[in-house]
């Protein structure tokens, strides 16, 4: 490597899509860079000009505007640009000019063919066969597959070590002071040791066996020994250990078939952690599917509410361990739904069993399995037409209010819009519910549609689960017969649009103006469902879930093709942001909320929110020129 | 505002034409012939060299050349692809103390040509470019010194010099004077210093053809922010 490129090639290696590019492959490419300084307010790149070139950006920052001069992007330091033309007509399909003085490294043609060839990440961000959104979501699905919890997350501490010529209330003392419950035992390395363990002085030790709590017990003072004994004349010189890379399923059945409670943990050959069965036991508490069983199990709202910490838990927990939005989602809504079941459960055995069939129903995220550790509760009650408010009412009345209690007391906030089983507009029989949706359906408009938008996502939770079936067939029904409500709702899917992307520290809107945070939902996941649903409604789909629902479209010629896959993986990416800074604001022990900071965003996810956010933008233009108002 | 002092610049035409005429050496005269641009060319036309020289002290006369960078470019594109490096062998001992200076060691040196091996191929590439370099008390008077040592003949050419160019920006501009008048410190016109001024990136000095690129971006930078792409070469040469 010549020392003068050091310079160039270094800078590269810090931004994508250089960064994982092989240190010769960088090399080469700081060999062939050319470079321009321009003073701020100057063009670097004329449309339709000729073009053989890309960009890199070295100091400063440079505007990139579309065809028709709106703004198309900013960027800074490390950005490239300029790629777009080389992949068609060789003509700059977007102008560029210096928004700050600014140096630019340009890197020819011939090279960037050849990163897309032996580079597929580079290939991949620079979007040559595919949009890098797709690469990026399919990447990470890729690496969860492989990523089961493995033994050494478990392990929080470097295992105690005794020599095996100490006495047994050496080790005793020792295993006390470290407040511990078992000791690894070496000895003068054998022939083969097969775990061996190096000490200061740079000697070998071979790991004999184990020494624990109830050896104690069971070996020393049940047999009379003296506290002088030596361990080597106590220990089991058998050694039952797992590797830290295997899964911790495979740890417990080791324990569990060895009849063992600690399992010492080895990297290759050397004792790395020892492992107790209530290690185990904890992490596996921590699962969705454990919370979800306890719940069930509890006898009163207080100690309902005492489970609203595990439910973060879980989240970290499902973050940490790779789980996709969709699977996320669900597991938050399976637990929604067990505390509202729960909670009704508790309440019949309060108030004695309902005088008519009900249904509670569940709205919003919750229906759609789309649920995030940021919500409220949306829900009602659908009655039987039996219902005779002035017989039945005081009982439904006051079942809605113990679950509405109960479901704040477990952290989910009362919904500010009301939309609550107790507001008695919304606890109501079958008949009343059906007139609601056919006069939203049949006389509908934009300022009506705009709070009752969360009715079209709904799903039963506890009870006669009919009376909601019956809700879903009139929508799926009614929906696609009615283009006026379609396009009141595509309407409303319209009003809240997302942001152009990112520059620097800030978020970069379309006309240019810079702010702060950005509220990932109002921004990006919320108008996303909404034009998912309008699509959904159109086709008569019965799903509440948006990936599902997009499956649904899909059947159809609604979408051109591809249009719903560039959807699918959008909405992925958005959701699974906006829960990991939220599990970022879990872990920080701050609220958490739907804002993100950009200061928080990496490089490769703001680049994959800019096109989650086109993506988005594109779709809501279709959606309106697909339904449009008519009078 | 600037004050336009008259600057003392030699008639490069004259003394060009006359040493390509009295020279006994090819080279010389191609290079002598390559130098003498006509002084009315616009900057944008011009094919412009940067140059660097790490020596072993400041005084041509006692220290020496270790390494040359050269980059070839023009007003809107620095051909680094195209740059040539060379180390070069002195005549005498490397001194500790000129290490820590420019970063060449006593191995680096080791098995390098001597500078009267490597002075034609350099003027050679330098031939028909404008040279610019950043203090150009160092580069020319070197390159001098080496010529008379190659061949026994006096070599002096024009050069853009940045930090003169930087000096009467910010040294002798009446904002300058009056800066200096309140006894506020002057600008410095070092290469680094000069660069933040125009948004260019810091670099690790010290290396001839980085301290070259890094000469030929400030020019750029200069003329973008003080001059124009027409402004004639005689107006920036010394």
């Amino acid at each position: 490597m010549q020392a003068e490129l050091l310079e160039i090639s270094q800078h590269l290696g810090r931004y994508p899509p250089f960064e994982g590019l092989p240190e010769a492959l960088l090399d080469e490419v700081a060999a062939q860079v050319q470079v321009s300084y321009f003073k701020a307010g100057t063009p670097i790149l004329e449309l339709d000009a000729e073009n053989h070139e890309f960009c890199y950006i070295r100091s400063g920052a440079v505007e990139v505007t579309r065809r028709n001069g709106g703004l198309y992007d900013r960027l800074g330091e490390g950005d490239i640009f300029g790629h777009f033309g080389l992949m068609r007509n060789h003509r700059v399909r977007f102008p560029a000019q210096a928004m700050e003085d600014t140096l630019i490294y340009f890197i020819p043609e011939a090279m960037f063919h050849r990163l897309c060839d032996l580079d597929e990440d580079f290939a991949d961000f620079v979007e040559v066969d595919r949009p890098r959104l797709e690469s990026a979501v399919e990447s990470r699905k890729r690496e969860n597959d492989m990523l089961a919890t493995r033994v050494r997350k478990l392990v929080t501490f470097t295992p105690l070590l005794v020599k095996a010529n100490a006495s047994v209330q050496q080790a005793a003392c020792q295993i006390r002071d470290a407040q511990r419950s078992a000791v690894l035992v070496l000895d003068e390395p054998g022939d083969r040791p097969r775990y061996t363990v190096e000490d200061e002085e740079g000697k070998l030790w071979q790991v004999i066996g184990i020494l624990t709590d109830s050896d104690f017990r069971t070996r020393v003072v049940a047999e009379g020994l003296s506290p002088d004994t030596a361990v080597s004349e106590i220990v089991e010189r058998k050694l039952i250990a797992i590797q830290s890379d295997e899964s911790v399923q495979e740890a417990m059945l080791c324990m569990l078939s060895n009849n063992i409670h600690h399992l010492p943990v080895m990297q290759r050959r050397s004792p790395v952690g020892i492992l107790h069965l209530s290690d185990v036991v904890r992490h596996e508490t921590q699962s969705s599917l454990y919370l979800v069983n306890s719940i069930f199990h509890q006898t009163s709202v207080e100690s309902l509410a005492q489970l609203a910490p595990d439910v973060h838990t879980a989240v970290i927990r499902m973050v940490h361990d790779g789980a996709d939005s969709h699977m996320i989602g669900m597991a938050l809504s399976a637990i929604g739904r067990s505390f509202m079941r729960r909670l009704l459960e508790l309440a019949e055995e309060e108030l004695g069993p309902p005088p008519v069939a009900y249904c509670f129903m569940a709205l919003g995220s919750i229906a759609r399995n789309e649920q995030t550790v940021v919500t409220d509760q949306d829900n009602a009650l659908v009655l039987s037409d039996d219902f005779d408010p002035a017989l039945h009412d005081d009982y439904f009345k006051l079942m809605a209010q113990r679950v509405s209690d109960g479901l704040a007391a477990c952290g989910y906030a009362y919904c500010k819009g009301d939309i609550m089983a107790t507001n008695p507009r919304w606890r109501q029989p079958l008949s009343v519910w059906q007139r609601y949706f056919s006069e939203w359906i049949e006389q509908p408009s934009a300022e009506g549609l705009l709070h009752s938008s969360i009715f079209f996502d709904l799903d039963p939770v506890q009870g006669e689960d009919s009376l909601v079936e019956a809700l879903q067939d009139l929508v799926s029904s009614k929906a696609p017969q009615h283009p006026r409500f379609l396009a009141a709702m595509a309407r409303n899917a319209l009003g809240r649009k997302p942001p152009l992307g990112f520059f620097r520290t800030f978020v970069m809107e379309k006309d240019g103006k810079h702010n702060n945070s950005i509220n990932l939902k109002r921004r990006g996941t919320a108008p996303m469902v909404d034009l998912i649903r309008v699509h959904a409604l159109a086709c008569g789909s019965r799903a509440q879930n948006s990936f599902e629902r997009l499956d649904d479209i899909d059947r159809t010629q609604l979408l051109a093709s591809g249009v719903s896959d560039q959807l699918r993986y959008a909405m992925e990416f958005l959701s699974m942001s906006r829960i990991r800074h939220q599990v970022i604001d879990l872990e920080n022990e701050q609220e958490p909320d739907n804002n993100i900071e950009p200061e928080n965003v990496t490089s490769e996810e703001r680049h994959h929110l800019k096109d989650a956010f086109q993506t988005l933008s594109n779709a809501q233009k279709f959606l309106k020129f697909r339904y449009p108002m008519t009078r | 505002m600037r004050l336009q002092r008259s600057r003392k610049v030699p008639d490069w035409h004259e003394y060009l034409a006359c040493r390509r005429e009295s020279t006994e050496h090819a080279i010389l005269a191609d290079f002598f012939a390559g130098a003498d641009l006509s002084p009315d060319l616009p900057i944008s036309e011009a094919p412009l060299m940067a140059l660097d020289l790490e020596t072993t002290g400041l005084d041509p006369r006692k220290a020496e050349i270790v390494s040359i960078g050269l980059v070839p470019f023009s007003l809107s594109r620095i051909h680094l692809p195209k740059r040539r490096y060379w180390v070069v062998r002195p005549h005498r001992v490397l001194e500790p103390a000129s290490v820590t200076l420019h970063h060449i060691t006593h191995a680096d040196i080791q098995g390098a040509p001597r500078i009267e091996e490597v002075l034609p191929e350099v003027l050679e590439i330098m031939t028909g470019h404008l040279p610019v370099v950043h203090y150009r008390r160092i580069e020319r008077p070197f390159l001098g010194v080496a010529a008379h040592s190659t061949w026994g003949e006096e070599l002096s050419f024009p050069v853009i010099d940045t930090m003169s160019l930087e000096a009467r920006i910010h040294r002798q501009s009446l904002v300058a004077r009056f800066n200096r008048w309140i006894g506020r410190p002057p600008a410095s016109i070092r290469l680094h210093d000069s660069r933040l001024r125009y948004g260019l990136p810091h670099y690790h000095g010290h290396h001839a053809v980085i301290d070259s690129l890094a000469t030929a971006e400030l020019l750029q930078a200069q003329i973008a922010g003080h001059y124009s792409p027409d402004t004639p070469i005689s107006l920036l040469w010394s």
